[in-house]
C-alpha cells in the first residue's frame, strides 16, 4: 500500500497532480513516502510525515510572534512564518498612527485563521475575515503531525465530534498540526487525539477511541 | 548582475557555444613558470586563462607514517587566498579548498609519481614534502590548474643538503625523484554535451564534473565527482575519454 | 606503501566473505524520536546513524535562497569509532566527506519545493570498518525518506575495489587500507543515475567502467532492501 520517493503510480493520462507526486515523460512517480490516491481525476500521494507546507484554504491554529506596524506575524508551525495583515482581522478602521495594533491581538495570543496566499518565495499571509476565524482565549495547544490530521478529523468531521461531543471540550483542529483544547475534561480529549494520531494507520480505531472515552 | 551573466552563459552552452569563442574541448592559453619563488625548494605557477595559481614545495625532516616505515611523507595543502576573489574569505580552508588539496594529494599518491621510498635519511627520520598550492586568482577550474602547478613544482624541486640531521638550505643534493607527471583534467556535463576547462561564468551553469586523475601512460589514479548533478553510466566512459585524450596536451606544458 | 597483509586466503577474504559478497546488513528507521527522521545502518561492523531535520527554517537568513531550499549534511566520525582515538571535530577529511556526501543526496532532493528553508542531515560513523561514507548514505537517504522530505528517488550507496586483481565490494577497513585500488559510488539506482563518484588507484579506463558495473549492481541491491525497510516501517512501532 505505501509508496516510496521514485515509485510509480501509474501513467498520468490528462489527470492532475495532486501533492506528493511528480512527472516524467507521462508517468507520474511519488515524492514523499506516503499512500497513494489513484482517482478518475487526481494522482497524488498522501504523505505519512513532514513539516507543514502552507497551502490556501488550509485553516490553521496559529500564535502571535510579533506585532508589526500593519499586522501581525504568525508562527504556523511551519519552515515558514505568516503574516497576519490588518486589514485581514479587524473590520473597524484602525488608525495606526495612534493606536497600538496589540490592542487586538498580542504576543502569544491564539488565532484560529484561514491562509489566504502564499506566493512562490512562500510569502505567507493569513486572513480572520470569517465566520469561523477567532481569537482563541484560555485552553491549550498541542502539536501533532500534520500528515495526521485528516485522521484526527475523521470522515466528515466524525472522529472530533466524537472526541468533542464525549469530553464536552471546545477543540479547534489546524490542519498544520497545531490543535487548541478548552473544557475540564481536556486531558481525555488530548488523550484521545494522541492516541488518533499514533494508531492513525490501523483499522477498528473509531471503535477503540469510542471505547476509551466511555471507560 | 553575476546571474544575468550565468544566464548568458548558459544559453550560449546550449546552443554549442561558449562565452570566451572556444571550442568545447579546447583549453585556454596555458603558461606553467617553474623556480619563481626562491626560498622554496621547488615551485611553479601555472595561468590557465586568467586563473593562477602558485604551487611551493618545501621539505623538512620528520617521522614517517607509522604504517609505512621508510618512506617519505607528502602532504598537500590549498588555500584560496582573499585576494583572488571577492568570494574568498580570510581563514582557514573551507570545504571547497580542502577538496582541492586532497584531490591533488589523490593524483599525486596513486600514481605514485614521486619515489617516496628514496627519501629516507635514516631508519625514523625521512624528508616531508610539503606541496602549498596558492590561489591568486580564481576564474575557474581551479583544480585542474592547481593540480598541473603541484606537479610543475615537483620536478622543479631539489632535495636540499642534510648534515647532522639538520637541513642546509641553499645547498642541495640532487633533484626530487620525479618518475610520472600526473595531470587533472575536469570534463564538465552540461546537456548532452561535455566540455573542459570551465571559466568562472561557466561553473555555476554546470550540472556536473567529473575530475580525472591521469598519469603518463594513461592510467586513471583519481576520479572525483563534483557537483550537484548526476551522471549515467555511459557518460563516465566517455568523459573519461575525453580527459585521457586531452592529459596529452596538459602534460605538454610539463616538459 | 602498505604492510604485508595476507588479503586473500583459498578465495575467501579477510573475513571469510567471497569476493561478491556484501557483508551483512542491517538497516532500521526511526531510531532517533527525536528527529523528523532517522536510521541506522550497519554493513558488517561499520555503522552509521543518521538524523534528518526539516524542511525547517534557515538562519542566517544570508544563507537563504529565494527560488530553492538548501541541503546541509555532516559527517563526523565519533572519537571512539576507530582503533586510534579520533579527536573530536571536523578534520580535513570529514570536510571533504560532507561535501561529496552532500552532492550525493542534492540531487535527489526537490530543493525548489521548500525555498528559503533548509533540510539538515547529520551522519555520526559509530563505528567504523571501512566504506564509512557509503553507509553514512544509505542511512541519510532512509532518513529522509522517513522525514517525509520530497525527494526524486532514494539514494542508494557502495564501495568496490580492485584486491590482487579481483574486483571485490563492499571493502571493509583492512581491504580499504590495502587495495589496489578502491571507489565509491553513489546512485538514485531507480532512475540510474549516478551522484557519486570517488576512486582511487590505478585502472585503465576499461577497468574503471568494469568496477562502476559491479557497484551498479550492488547499489541497485540496496536500493531493494532500503525500500523493503521503508516499507515495513511504520511510526510508533
Amino acid at each position: 500500500m505505501i509508496v516510496l520517493p521514485g515509485e510509480l503510480i501509474d501513467e498520468r493520462k490528462g489527470r492532475k497532480l495532486g501533492k506528493g507526486v511528480y512527472e516524467e515523460n507521462g508517468k507520474v512517480f511519488a515524492k514523499v513516502l506516503g499512500l497513494p490516491r489513484v482517482g478518475d481525476n487526481e494522482l497524488s500521494v498522501i504523505p505519512l510525515s513532514g513539516a507543514y507546507l502552507p497551502n490556501v484554504g488550509d485553516r490553521i491554529v496559529g500564535v502571535v510572534l510579533t506585532v508589526e506596524i500593519s499586522g501581525w506575524l504568525i508562527d504556523i508551525n511551519s519552515p515558514y512564518k505568516a503574516f497576519l495583515p490588518l486589514a485581514e482581522a479587524v473590520d473597524e478602521f484602525v488608525d495606526t498612527s495612534r493606536v497600538d495594533l496589540s490592542r487586538y491581538f498580542d504576543t502569544g495570543d491564539v488565532i484560529f485563521g484561514r491562509i489566504s496566499k502564499v506566493t512562490k518565495s512562500k510569502n505567507v499571509q493569513v486572513s480572520m475575515r470569517d465566520m469561523v476565524s477567532r481569537k482563541l482565549y484560555g485552553g491549550v495547544l498541542i502539536k501533532v503531525s500534520p500528515t495526521k490530521i485528516p485522521r484526527i478529523i475523521g470522515k466528515g468531521g466524525s472522529m472530533i465530534q466524537m472526541i468533542k461531543q464525549n469530553t464536552r471540550c471546545d477543540i479547534y483542529v489546524g490542519q498544520n498540526g497545531v490543535i487548541w483544547i478548552r473544557g475540564d475534561n481536556k486531558s481525555r480529549a488530548i488523550e484521545a487525539i494522541l492516541l488518533v494520531e499514533k494508531e492513525s494507520h490501523t483499522s477498528g480505531l473509531t471503535e477503540k477511541i469510542e471505547r476509551m472515552l466511555s471507560g | 548582475m553575476s546571474r544575468l551573466q550565468e544566464k548568458y552563459a548558459l544559453e550560449l552552452l546550449e546552443n554549442g557555444k561558449r562565452i570566451d569563442g572556444r571550442k568545447f574541448e579546447e583549453f585556454r592559453k596555458i603558461t606553467v613558470e617553474k623556480g619563481v619563488v626562491q626560498k622554496a625548494e621547488g615551485s611553479a605557477l601555472v595561468n590557465v586563462g586568467m586563473t593562477k595559481v602558485v604551487a611551493g614545495v618545501k621539505l623538512e625532516i620528520g617521522e614517517p607514517f607509522s604504517d609505512a616505515p621508510g618512506e617519505g611523507v607528502l602532504i598537500v595543502n590549498c588555500e584560496f587566498s582573499p585576494i583572488a576573489s571577492p568570494d574568498f574569505e580570510a581563514g582557514p580552508p573551507g570545504e571547497d579548498a580542502v577538496e582541492l588539496a586532497r584531490v591533488v594529494d589523490r593524483a599525486l599518491r596513486e600514481s605514485k609519481c614521486i619515489q617516496l621510498d628514496k627519501l629516507a635519511i635514516s631508519p625514523e627520520k625521512v624528508f616531508m614534502i610539503f606541496i602549498d598550492l596558492y590561489v591568486l586568482n580564481h576564474h575557474g577550474n581551479l583544480l585542474d590548474a592547481s593540480a598541473l602547478a603541484a606537479t610543475a613544482a615537483l620536478t622543479n624541486t631539489r632535495i636540499p643538503k642534510v648534515e647532522d640531521g639538520e637541513i642546509i638550505r641553499g645547498e642541495f643534493t640532487g633533484s626530487l625523484p620525479v618518475v610520472f607527471k600526473p595531470v587533472v583534467v575536469s570534463v564538465c556535463k552540461i546537456g548532452n554535451r561535455f566540455l573542459i576547462d570551465p571559466i568562472l561564468e561557466e561553473e555555476s551553469v554546470i550540472e556536473s564534473r567529473l575530475a580525472v586523475g591521469i598519469r603518463d601512460d594513461n592510467k586513471i589514479c583519481a576520479l572525483q565527482k563534483q557537483g550537484s548533478g548526476t551522471f549515467k553510466f555511459e557518460d563516465v566512459e566517455r568523459m573519461i575519454d575525453i580527459a585521457v585524450a586531452k592529459s596529452r596536451e596538459l602534460r605538454s606544458f610539463l616538459a | 606503501m602498505k604492510k604485508e597483509v595476507k588479503l586473500f586466503v583459498n578465495g575467501r577474504r579477510v573475513d571469510s566473505r567471497l569476493p561478491e559478497q556484501l557483508r551483512p546488513i542491517d538497516m532500521k528507521v526511526g531510531v532517533v524520536s527525536r528527529a523528523d527522521g532517522s536510521a541506522e545502518v550497519r554493513f558488517g561492523n561499520t555503522v552509521a546513524m543518521a538524523s534528518a531535520y526539516g524542511p525547517r527554517e534557515l538562519y542566517p537568513r544570508f544563507l537563504q535562497e529565494e527560488e530553492a531550499g538548501i541541503l546541509r549534511v555532516r559527517y563526523n566520525m565519533v572519537p571512539f569509532s576507530v582503533d586510534e582515538r579520533k579527536s573530536p571535530g571536523p578534520d580535513r577529511r570529514s570536510m571533504e566527506i560532507s561535501k561529496v556526501m552532500r552532492l550525493a543526496i542534492e540531487p535527489a532532493i526537490f530543493l525548489e519545493d521548500f525555498p528559503k528553508a533548509t533540510v539538515d542531515v547529520f551522519v555520526d560513523i559509530l563505528q567504523a570498518d571501512g566504506s564509512t561514507r557509503v553507509t553514512g548514505i544509505n542511512a541519510a537517504s532512509l532518513a529522509l525518506a522517513s522525514a517525509g522530505v520530497p525527494m526524486r528517488d532514494l539514494v542508494s550507496a557502495c564501495s568496490v575495489g580492485k584486491i590482487e586483481s579481483t574486483l571485490v565490494v563492499d571493502l571493509n577497513g583492512v581491504e580499504d587500507n590495502n587495495s589496489e585500488s578502491d571507489m565509491a559510488v553513489a546512485m538514485m539506482a531507480g532512475r540510474g543515475e549516478i551522484t557519486l563518484l570517488q576512486m582511487d588507484g590505478e585502472l585503465d579506463k576499461e577497468e574503471v567502467m568494469k568496477l562502476l558495473s559491479f557497484a551498479r549492481e550492488n547499489c541497485r541491491k540496496i536500493y531493494e532492501l532500503q525500500k523493503q525497510v521503508l516499507k515495513e516501517y511504520r511510526e510508533g512501532e
